[in-house]
């Protein structure tokens, strides 16, 4: 093997960036599709809905027992029979990995994120509702503009955290052979042998990134302080 | 029906539990348009639950409670439009921290009455005038005191151009200095003719603007009358009671 050669990095770059790219896309389509179902999860336990509210609960709790890689499994294999049960084919409809990706983790996050909100709700006291109702507002218009924004705020430190964590576990789309940021480095150092530089690399990028989004943690944080009074 | 007519609210027999305590034991109370009532008692008397049973934030289990006409409860609809007519100061305030103080003023008349954005900016500053206070318009909630905060509730109720007005001890959570800017405030409102049920134990303001004083005990009106002669003679031992406990 040759010195260690950092330069190399510069000749994948490309590769890496498709990596990095699609780790980005995964992380901004679950965290959407799991913050409006996450929003509507927390609502949905925090009314009390009859029927839909323990479906919710269970739905979470079992979310939250299995591992993330064995829910992409699961879901990498039963989405397409599920859509193919629902729709008039009566076969499997292969939806392709990528959106099966997207729609796995959105599930999964919703999960997360509708648990942090949950909390987050309770911390919102009563005399907020009961403002809100006595001014006529309906309970849409209640969460919508009076309660959620408020949730939002004292829980975008902990949402944001948890975002972190989705962007590190996009890294297990490798179990359905997709290749993200990790994915790339690796298939690249199995080609050329630049297991060191590969490694390391990704390691640096994950550390800016994932540090950057830390600062803006502590910052939300701070400024989530005069809120909680 | 006249009955109907002239009282804006009439409340009869209502009863209110939680579980297996009963908080009012068949209440009846009639309030006439533009009469100013202050309801007084000791804690747990159940006055607090009686004035939030008359815009529906407490769900009464018995009797019949009836506000512009409108029975509470009889229609999903009725809630809805009683609230409207109906404003609401809490001892706690509840401004919308998130929301500066003129866009708590704004949302409801935004949302609820469906102005458009200048018209309810419009009605806000002038309720915020009214209530000395247009100069804050742009603050959040906690940068102003505790008193500001409560005028600011008192404006945003008004800015539903209410019929009625409901105060729970609107004075309770204030620092001694600034009761009085407050009362002020409740005072111009009822001297514009407000139709106020107020829940306070500041007899002082019961004696300036009260029409009628009812005193509660136990879930139970146990007298009422004009302010001079509840709180000259008052007819029960339990009034009399409570009276020496909050003059000493």
């Amino acid at each position: 093997m040759d010195h260690i050669d950092f330069s190399i990095v510069l000749h994948v770059w490309p590769h890496l960036w498709q990596g990095l790219k699609f780790s980005f896309m995964l992380t901004v389509a679950a965290f959407a599709i799991g913050m409006i179902l996450g929003t509507i999860f927390a609502i949905i336990q925090h009314l009390q809905v009859p029927v839909l509210s323990p479906i919710v609960k269970t739905y979470i709790t079992i979310m939250r027992s299995i591992p993330l890689i064995l829910v992409l499994f699961w879901f990498f294999f039963l989405v397409p029979i599920v859509l193919g049960y629902f729709s008039s084919s009566g076969r499997p409809i292969p939806i392709g990995p990528v959106y099966a990706a997207y729609i796995t983790f959105g599930l999964f996050e919703a999960a997360y994120y509708s648990e942090i909100m949950r909390v987050g709700l309770r911390s919102i006291s009563r005399g907020q509702f009961e403002a809100a109702q006595a001014l006529a507002l309906s309970t849409f218009q209640t969460y919508r503009f009076v309660i959620m924004p408020q949730v939002l705020r004292v829980t975008a430190p902990i949402i944001l955290s948890q975002t972190i964590i989705l962007f590190q576990d996009t890294s297990l789309v490798y179990v359905v052979s997709l290749t993200d940021l990790l994915g790339a480095a690796s298939k690249i150092a199995q080609l050329n042998g630049r297991l060191i530089e590969m490694y390391v690399t990704v390691a640096i990028i994950y550390l800016l990134i994932c540090s950057a989004l830390s600062q803006i943690v502590t910052f939300l944080k701070k400024r989530a302080e005069p809120m909680t009074r | 029906m006249e009955d109907k007519d002239r009282h804006i609210i009439a409340m009869k027999g209502v009863v209110k539990k939680y579980g297996a305590f009963v908080a009012l034991k068949s209440v009846s109370l009639s309030i006439e348009q533009g009469e100013r009532i202050v309801i007084c008692g000791p804690s747990g008397s159940g006055k607090s639950t009686l004035i939030r049973c008359i815009n529906g934030i407490e769900k009464h289990d018995g009797g019949k409670i009836t506000v512009g006409g409108m029975e509470l409860g009889a229609s999903a609809g009725n809630i809805d439009a009683i609230r409207r007519e109906v404003g609401m100061v809490f001892q706690s305030f509840n401004l919308f921290p998130h929301l500066t103080v003129l866009e708590n003023c704004m949302l409801a008349p935004l949302r609820v009455r469906r102005l458009p954005r200048a018209e309810a900016r419009q009605v806000a500053m002038h309720f915020l005038q009214k209530v000395r206070i247009p100069e804050q318009a742009e603050k959040y909630p906690g940068q102003l005191s505790g008193g500001q905060q409560q005028r600011v509730a008192i404006a945003r109720a008004l800015c539903m151009k209410p019929k009625i007005m409901l105060f729970d001890e609107p004075t309770s959570a204030l620092d001694p200095e600034m009761v009085k800017e407050v009362l002020d405030t409740m005072i111009d409102l009822a001297q514009e003719g407000m139709t106020m049920v107020c829940v306070t134990h500041e007899m002082g303001f019961a004696r300036q603007v009260a029409d009628r004083v009812v005193f509660m005990d136990r879930g139970e009106i146990v007298e009422s009358g004009a302010p001079e002669i509840f709180f000259r003679s008052p007819e029960t031992e339990r009034a009399r009671a409570f009276l020496q406990q909050i003059i000493a």
